[in-house]
């Protein structure tokens, strides 16, 4: 029995991690699902913001997809609202949010990311159907 | 050499207390802000705040496992030797320590959930994480059979490395090219990593419950073996779970969906093992690595319970985007983490069951429990009152559900202050009893030092 799991414990550990990694290379080679409308922001500048949403720790206070701290609002769908609202907020804050100092640049590649989660699906409960299985889908 | 090891270890552990401490005094400055929203604002506010917090406690979780891994495989005489390695291993942990919360003081963010220090000091935590490998290779290659535990902390080792380099996957421009691909990823290496380090922390109660009932053969047991690999198994592919709500690829969703099922498994040996345990806790109940663990075994009992129904999606919809996440994060890490942790702290660094006698102690103890508890329910009411008002026709404005909220963030806030307090009883006398020359009992440690402060 024992001779028996010895053989089988690192056989069974080198078939779990080769699953994992073939798994994970599908992920980052997968092309196909990730673009919902490409043509509704700039696929450059979107890129950009990503990292001014995370120069300034966004993610700290708000969700996207319900990720994220919760002292303010889910912003998955907030570009909806606008250039001058998403503005507005960026320099005067809000309660326990400060003015935030960004540059014109910044705040113009900020809103193209916000319009990419906007185009990838809604973030709202409402908006997902429950499936017999268990599952959910938009 | 078996000095040099405990030293190293105790190194850790101790390095890994201050961190504990520190998590635990951010969490409280950042639990304010949810009351007092203009507290700290215009100065270090949440942005630097909540990664002070989440930073110390990561780091406290990982430095405690690699202390306990050292002192665990202090090496005999015959064993090769590891030189300055594990020194040089801890010295690359403090720099970056250093250099991280400067940045978070100075407001310089890497930006990435739970790893916001900017990407540049994960190059000095990976360098030190294979210099962890390297001395853990070299400590039990001379180990002919395996026990579970050395089982789980390799794994735990070999896959935090790889997670972590694939965390670090977006500074590449080509993982950004797609907002939602990056997003896949990141929650993809965020499950999976916290699966790794769980290995660490579990490998360490195998380890301590071993030597406190100085049965041999537990970590050779087949159950203990086949929870290692379903424990395995869902740290590679349960992780979708996080990403039920997010447009991705409908197969990820359902991989993390089936898979988190398989859970029920240790929910139903948790209660399977509970007469056993309860027997055991007679013997033991005054030792108190046991008491922690037994206290981990009910709070892994009230999370998994969380964690089973956040799985199934129609049900992670309405719990998905609200604190009762928190309620699980936090469950785990101070319930189940912390409480092992501790555990394995304690039979380090106050080794012998007359050393425990202590009120403070105790009151410690229990005052985490119910405080942890209490804290859990304020998150709980939280989340519910964030549910409600997702599924509420037409929706009060964000401001609005955060004050329906009040009555739980202030319960949240007592209750975590009630929390920080006990936790200082538990830890404080730590730092004291392994530099002294004698050990002595933790209750002589609080009654000398309350000596000292009437003199």
């Amino acid at each position: 029995m024992t001779s028996f799991m010895n053989r089988w414990i690192p056989i069974t550990f080198m078939l779990l991690s080769v699953a994992f990694l073939l798994f994970s290379w599908s992920i980052y080679v997968d092309e196909n699902i990730y673009e919902n409308k490409p043509a509704d922001y700039d696929a450059q500048l979107q890129k950009q913001g990503r990292l001014v949403w995370q120069k300034y720790n966004c993610h700290v206070c708000h969700q996207l997809y319900g990720l994220g701290g919760f002292l303010g609002p889910d912003l998955t769908n907030v570009s909806q609202k606008g250039f001058h609202y998403v503005d507005a907020f960026l320099k005067n804050g809000a309660a326990s949010m400060p003015a935030l100092e960004l540059t014109e640049e910044e705040t113009q590649q900020l809103f193209e990311f916000l319009k990419a989660t906007n185009a990838s699906g809604s973030s709202n409960p409402k908006d997902y159907r429950k499936l017999w299985n268990g599952m959910i889908e938009q | 050499m078996g000095s040099q090891n405990k030293n190293t270890g105790n190194l850790f552990l101790v390095t890994a207390l201050v961190l504990f401490m520190s998590s635990i005094v951010f969490g409280f400055l950042s639990s304010l802000i949810y009351r007092y929203p203009e507290f700290l604002k215009d100065s270090i506010g949440l942005s630097g705040l909540r990664p002070m917090h989440v930073t110390a406690a990561i780091f406290w979780i990982l430095l405690a496992a690699t202390g306990v891994i050292y002192r665990s495989l202090e090496a005999p005489a015959n064993q090769s030797k590891l030189g300055l390695l594990p020194w040089l291993h801890w010295i690359l942990w403090v720099i970056a320590l250093i250099g991280i919360y400067y940045s978070y003081a100075v407001g310089s963010f890497g930006g990435r959930e739970y790893w916001e220090y900017p990407p540049v000091f994960a190059l000095l935590i990976g360098i030190a994480w294979i210099l962890f490998l390297i001395a853990f290779i070299v400590r039990i290659k001379s180990i002919k059979k395996w026990p579970v535990y050395v089982w789980m902390w390799l794994t735990g080792i070999v896959y935090f490395l790889f997670i972590f380099i694939e965390n670090y996957l977006w500074v590449i421009p080509y993982f950004r090219e797609s907002f939602v691909k990056d997003m896949v990823i990141q929650w993809k290496a965020a499950g999976s990593i916290v699966g790794a380090y769980n290995m660490l922390v579990y490998g360490t109660a195998f380890y301590v419950m071993e030597h406190i009932s100085k049965q041999a053969n537990t970590g050779f047991n087949k159950w203990a073996f086949a929870l290692f690999f379903l424990s395995l198994f869902n740290m590679l592919f349960n992780w979708g779970h996080h990403l039920y709500l997010v447009p991705t690829n409908p197969g990820i969703h359902y991989v993390g969906y089936l898979v988190s099922m398989t859970e029920w498994v240790f929910f139903i040996k948790i209660i399977y093992n509970w007469k056993k345990q309860i027997t055991e806790a007679e013997t033991h109940f005054h030792y108190f690595p046991y008491r922690f663990l037994l206290a981990a075994n009910f709070w892994m009992f009230f999370n998994l319970t969380l964690a089973l129904f956040m799985s199934i999606p129609v049900i992670n919809l309405y719990m998905h985007g609200t604190h009762f996440i928190t309620a699980h994060a936090m469950g785990t890490t101070i319930g189940i983490n912390t409480m092992i942790l501790l555990a394995a702290v304690f039979y380090f660094l106050v080794p012998k069951k007359e050393h425990h006698q202590s009120r403070l102690l105790k009151a410690g103890f229990w005052g985490v429990q119910i405080s942890l508890l209490i804290f859990l329910i304020a998150l709980m009411g939280m989340g519910l009152t964030k549910s409600l008002w997702f599924f509420e026709e037409p929706q009060a404005p964000f401001f609005e559900m955060m004050a329906r909220s009040k009555f739980w963030i202030i319960l949240f806030i007592f209750s975590g202050t009630s929390l920080m307090i006990s936790f200082f009883l538990l830890v404080i006398p730590l730092f004291v009893h392994p530099f002294r020359q004698k050990p002595v009992s933790l209750k002589r440690i609080y009654k000398n030092e309350s000596t000292h402060q009437k003199t």
